[in-house]
C-alpha cells in the first residue's frame, strides 16, 4: 500500500479531479460539464486542457480544480479523484495520486497503433492497482455505454461515477443541468441514462 | 455554452471560458473592427471562435496566408483609425517580425493588438521562445494576463492602451492560459457599428510620409518618438494596477516576483504551505515597472523571480537593483533556483522555493514492483496520422519507390515541415529528417541539393505552401536546384483544428472565395514537372516518384486527397479482412501502421470504426487478404 501525503499542505475543502484517456473519448466535454457546475453552485473553478498533437490518437488530459485555486495544474498527488476513460491511461496518471485518491476507470481497452510493447492484461492492472491504493474502482463504462443507448456516452457513465463520491462537492442536479446546457436535446435522455448507470456503479 | 453568447452576453454576466474565448470576448467588448491570423496553437481556437462569430460581431476576419501577412492587415486597419486584432502562435512572432518592427517604429492610430502565444514545454511546438523578448526588441507595450479573466481584461484593456499612445501592444498568453478554462464575467462592449454596406466599420488612412514611410530620413525621427512613447508608458507600468502587491505575510524578508501562468503556481504554494512571503504580480510587464519592483523590494532580503521562461524579469530586477544600489539577493533561473526551461508547475515552483524555506519533506512512493514493473512495460500511446490519411500512402509509397530504385534510406533526405505530417518521423516511414520552420523543407531542398550528392525528398503541406513554401520554390528553380518536392495537399489547415486556406473555396468567414491552384502555382515558378496524383493509388505513387528522383530539377508532386477529418464528407465502408488469404506475414501492421489494422491474439484485425476505406492496405497486401467493404 502507498503511503503518500502531502506534507505541509493546506488542502482541506478543495476538490481536484484528473481526467484522462484517449483522444476523442470525450473528456474536455465532461470536464467542461463539470466547470460549468462548479460555476453554476458558486464555486471558484479552474481547469487546463491539452489541444493540438495530443488529439491525433494520443493521450489526452484534463485537471479540473475546484476552491480557490490560481493554477489549473494540479500538483503531483494532489488529486481527489483519478477518472481515467482507459485501463493503460489510469496508470499513466499515478503521478496525481495520493493514499486517499478515488481511482475511477472504465475496464474497457483501447489498444494503441504503436505496437512497442504489449498491451497489459487489464485484470492484472485492476489487481495491481488494489494492491497499492485503498479506493480503486473500476466499472465497464463502455458496456454501461452501450446500455444506455451509445458507446459515445461513455463519458457521461464517468462523469455520473464522479457524482458519486461522497467528497465530490457539486450535486448531481447541477452536474446534470450543466450537462443539458452542453449536450443537443435529442441525447439528454441517453445521457440520463448513461449519468445514471455510473453513479449507480459506484454507489451500488 | 453556446458561442454566440460572447457576442450576445451582457455587462456582468458569468461563462465558464477557455482563455482563448475569453480572449474572443476581449476583442468583442474592445469594439474591434479589423482580425487577421494564421492558425497555431495554442491560440488556433481564437481564430475558430472568430470566423463563426465575425459578422455577428461586427468585425472583419481572416485567415491570412501568414503572419506577416496578419500583421500587416492589422497594422494598416489601424493606421486607418480602427481599432485591429491580430494573434499567432510564439513562432508566428518570427515570421511577422519585419513588418512587426516598423510598426513599432510608425505607430497606430486606432488600437493595434497582437496576442502571442508561447508554448512552454512544447506541447505543439518546435521551440520554447519567449514572446517577451519581442517586446523589448521592438520597444512596445506588452501585458501578460494568468487566467481567462485577465485574458479578457486585459485584451480589452491593451487597445485603450494602444490608442492613448498610438503604439501596438503584445498581449501574451502561455498554453496554460490559453488553455485554461475558467469563469469571466463580462464588460460592456464599445460600439463598433457599420458605417457603410459590409458588416464592418470603415476608417480612413490619412496620408503622411514622416510618420508612415521609413525612409532613412523618416525613420531616424521615428526612433526619437518611439522612445519618447515608452518613457511615457513606464510611468504608467509603475502606477497600473496589473502590477499588484499580494500581501500573504508581514514580515518583509523574503519576496516573490511572477507574471503569467508562473504566478499561479508561486501563489498556490505559498497559499496552500503558508508560506511567509509577499508576491509582487507583473500583468504589465514592458516597459518595466523599476520604480514598483525597487519599492516593492525596499527592506527585502531575498527575492524570488517565478516566470517562464526566459529569465526576463530576472535580469530586468538586477539591473533596477544594481541602478538604485539596493542589497537584494535574486533567486531565479540564473542562479539554478528554478529551471530554465520547459515550463514550471506548483512542484517545479515548490522545489525552488523549498531550497530557502525547507517546508516539503521526502515521501515515500513505496509502489508494489509489480506497479513498477507494469509503468515500465506501459505501451506508449503517440500521436499517429489517422487511419485514412492521405499522408500515409505518400510515405509508404515514396519509401517503396526509393527500394525499387535501389537507394538505400540513407541515400534520400527527407526534408520535412510543419503539420501533421511531420509524425511522418516515426517509423516504419521515418520520413522527417530535418526541420526549421514553416516553409524551411523547400529552402532545405536547395541546401541539401548543392550541399550533399544525396537525394532530396522536401515534403509540405498546403496550406504551409501558401504560408511560406512559394518564395523558396522560386529560388530552387531559378538556381537550378535538384530536389522533389511533395506538396501534401489535404484541403484544410489540418493540424490547428481545419481552417480553409487559400487552396479552398472558402474564406474565413465562411464565405465564397477564389481558390488558388497549386498546381499553376508551381508551373508560374517554372517546375518543369509537376504532377497531381490521387495519394490511394500506391501504383500512380510509385511511378511518379520513380519519375521525380530520376530528373535533374525541381520535380513537383502534389498528393491531392482531403484530410479524414474534414466533416461532411462521405465515409468509404471499411475494408473486410478475407480471413482465408492472410498468412500472417503482418506486412500491413509493421509496413502500413495504420491504426485500423492491428494485430489482436495473433490475428489481424480490422477495427471497422475506424478504417476510412483508403483502400491503400489492400494494395500492400500481396496474399488478397484484405479486399474493399460493400
Amino acid at each position: 500500500m502507498v503511503h503518500w501525503k502531502r506534507v505541509g499542505d493546506n488542502m482541506d475543502n478543495h476538490y481536484c479531479i484528473y481526467i484522462c484517456g484517449v483522444g476523442g473519448q470525450g473528456i474536455i466535454k465532461t470536464s467542461t460539464i463539470i466547470g460549468e457546475a462548479a460555476m453554476n453552485q458558486g464555486l471558484d473553478v479552474v481547469m487546463s486542457e491539452i489541444h493540438g498533437m495530443s488529439q491525433r490518437g494520443g493521450s489526452v488530459s484534463t485537471e479540473l480544480k475546484i476552491g480557490g485555486f490560481n493554477s489549473s495544474i494540479i500538483p503531483n498527488h494532489g488529486a481527489d479523484m483519478l477518472l481515467s476513460f482507459e485501463p493503460v491511461e489510469t496508470i499513466r496518471g499515478l503521478d496525481k495520486v495520493n493514499e486517499e485518491t478515488k481511482i475511477v476507470y472504465n475496464t474497457h481497452p483501447i489498444i494503441p497503433s504503436s505496437t512497442d510493447k504489449p498491451y497489459p492484461n487489464v485484470d492484472g492492472i485492476t489487481k495491481i492497482l488494489k494492491e497499492n491504493f485503498k479506493h480503486v474502482l473500476p466499472i465497464d463504462g463502455t458496456q454501461l455505454a452501450i446500455d444506455a443507448g451509445s458507446v459515445l456516452s461513455l463519458n457521461m457513465v464517468l462523469l455520473g461515477a464522479v457524482t458519486a463520491d461522497e467528497k465530490f462537492p457539486l450535486t448531481k442536479e447541477s452536474v446534470i443541468e450543466a450537462m443539458k446546457n452542453n449536450l443537443k436535446p435529442k441525447f439528454h435522455e441517453m445521457n440520463l441514462k448513461a449519468i445514471e448507470s455510473g453513479y449507480k456503479s459506484i454507489k451500488g | 455554452m453556446n458561442l454566440k453568447e460572447l457576442v450576445t452576453g451582457v455587462s456582468g454576466e458569468k461563462q465558464f471560458l477557455l482563455g482563448n474565448e475569453a480572449a474572443v470576448r476581449g476583442v468583442i467588448e474592445a469594439g474591434v473592427s479589423i482580425a487577421a491570423t494564421y492558425p497555431g496553437t495554442p491560440s488556433s481556437e481564437i481564430g475558430n471562435v472568430l470566423s463563426v462569430l465575425a459578422k455577428d460581431a461586427n468585425i472583419y476576419f481572416e485567415f491570412s496566408t501568414n503572419e506577416k501577412v496578419a500583421m500587416e492587415v492589422a497594422a494598416t486597419a489601424a493606421a486607418s483609425g480602427l481599432r485591429s486584432f491580430t494573434f499567432m502562435k510564439h513562432v508566428g512572432m518570427n515570421v511577422a517580425a519585419d513588418s512587426f518592427m516598423t510598426t513599432a517604429y510608425s505607430g497606430v492610430t486606432g488600437g493595434m493588438v497582437i496576442l502571442s502565444a508561447d508554448d512552454p514545454s512544447l506541447f505543439s511546438s518546435q521551440n520554447e521562445q519567449d514572446t517577451r523578448n519581442y517586446a523589448r526588441i521592438a520597444n512596445v507595450p506588452i501585458l501578460e494576463p494568468s487566467n481567462c479573466q485577465e485574458v479578457k481584461d486585459m485584451v480589452r484593456y491593451a487597445f485603450d492602451l494602444s490608442e492613448q499612445f498610438g503604439l501596438p501592444v503584445i498581449v501574451r498568453t502561455t498554453t496554460r492560459v490559453s488553455h485554461m478554462r475558467g469563469v469571466v464575467e463580462f464588460g460592456d462592449i464599445r460600439d463598433n457599428s457599420s458605417n457603410n454596406d459590409n458588416h464592418w466599420k470603415r476608417g480612413h488612412f490619412n496620408k503622411d510620409p514622416s510618420k508612415y514611410v521609413p525612409v532613412p530620413a523618416f525613420a531616424g525621427d521615428m526612433h526619437i518618438r518611439l522612445w519618447d512613447k515608452i518613457r511615457k508608458i513606464e510611468e504608467l507600468s509603475d502606477k497600473t494596477e496589473l502590477n499588484r502587491e499580494i500581501n500573504l505575510s508581514d514580515n518583509k524578508k523574503y519576496a516573490i516576483i511572477a507574471s503569467s501562468s508562473a504566478f499561479n503556481y508561486a501563489y498556490d504554494v505559498c497559499k496552500f504551505n503558508n508560506l511567509d512571503i509577499n508576491i509582487l504580480k507583473l500583468g504589465f510587464s514592458y516597459p518595466f515597472p523599476r520604480k514598483k519592483v525597487c519599492e516593492f523590494l525596499e527592506g527585502v532580503d531575498e527575492v524570488f523571480i517565478v516566470e517562464e521562461v526566459d529569465p526576463i524579469i530576472e535580469r530586468d530586477t538586477l539591473a533596477a537593483i544594481g541602478a538604485e544600489k539596493l542589497n537584494v539577493t535574486v533567486h531565479g533561473k540564473l542562479d539554478g533556483t528554478f529551471p530554465l526551461y520547459h515550463e514550471f508547475n506548483s512542484d517545479v515552483v515548490g522545489d525552488g522555493l523549498n531550497k530557502t524555506f525547507n517546508f516539503k519533506q521526502d515521501s515515500e512512493t513505496a509502489y508494489s514492483s509489480s506497479l513498477n514493473k507494469l509503468e515500465v512495460d506501459l505501451p506508449s500511446r503517440a500521436p499517429v496520422l489517422c487511419a485514412g490519411c492521405p499522408h500515409r500512402a505518400m510515405y509508404y509509397g515514396i519509401n517503396l519507390a526509393i527500394e525499387e530504385l535501389g537507394l538505400k534510406p540513407e541515400d534520400v533526405i527527407f526534408a520535412s515541415d510543419i503539420g501533421c505530417y511531420t509524425l511522418g518521423i516515426n517509423p516504419p516511414y521515418n520520413a522527417a529528417d530535418y526541420l526549421l520552420s514553416m516553409g524551411s523543407s523547400v529552402g532545405d531542398g536547395c541546401g541539401f541539393s548543392v550541399s550533399t550528392d544525396q537525394k532530396v525528398a522536401s515534403f509540405i503541406g498546403d496550406s504551409t505552401f501558401f504560408h511560406s513554401g512559394v518564395s523558396p520554390l522560386i529560388n530552387a528553380v531559378h538556381n537550378k536546384h535538384n530536389f522533389v518536392l511533395t506538396v501534401l495537399d489535404n484541403r484544410i489547415t489540418a493540424m490547428t483544428g481545419g481552417q480553409p486556406n487559400p487552396g479552398i473555396p472558402i474564406d474565413g468567414m465562411g464565405d465564397e472565395a477564389p481558390e488558388v491552384s497549386i498546381r499553376k502555382l508551381a508551373m508560374a515558378c517554372g517546375c518543369d514537372y509537376v504532377r497531381v496524383i490521387n495519394p490511394f493509388n500506391l501504383d500512380q505513387v510509385v511511378k511518379t516518384y520513380k519519375e521525380a528522383f530520376e530528373r535533374n530539377d525541381t520535380a513537383v508532386i502534389i498528393s491531392k486527397a482531403p484530410c479524414t477529418l474534414i466533416k461532411g464528407l462521405t465515409k468509404k465502408p471499411p475494408v473486410q479482412l478475407v480471413e482465408k488469404n492472410c498468412n500472417n506475414c503482418d506486412k500491413c501492421v509493421s509496413e502500413l501502421a495504420c491504426p485500423a489494422i492491428s494485430k489482436v491474439n495473433g490475428k489481424i484485425t480490422i477495427d471497422k470504426a475506424q478504417c476510412d476505406g483508403c483502400n491503400v492496405c489492400i494494395q500492400v497486401c500481396k496474399y488478397g487478404a484484405l479486399e474493399a467493404g460493400r
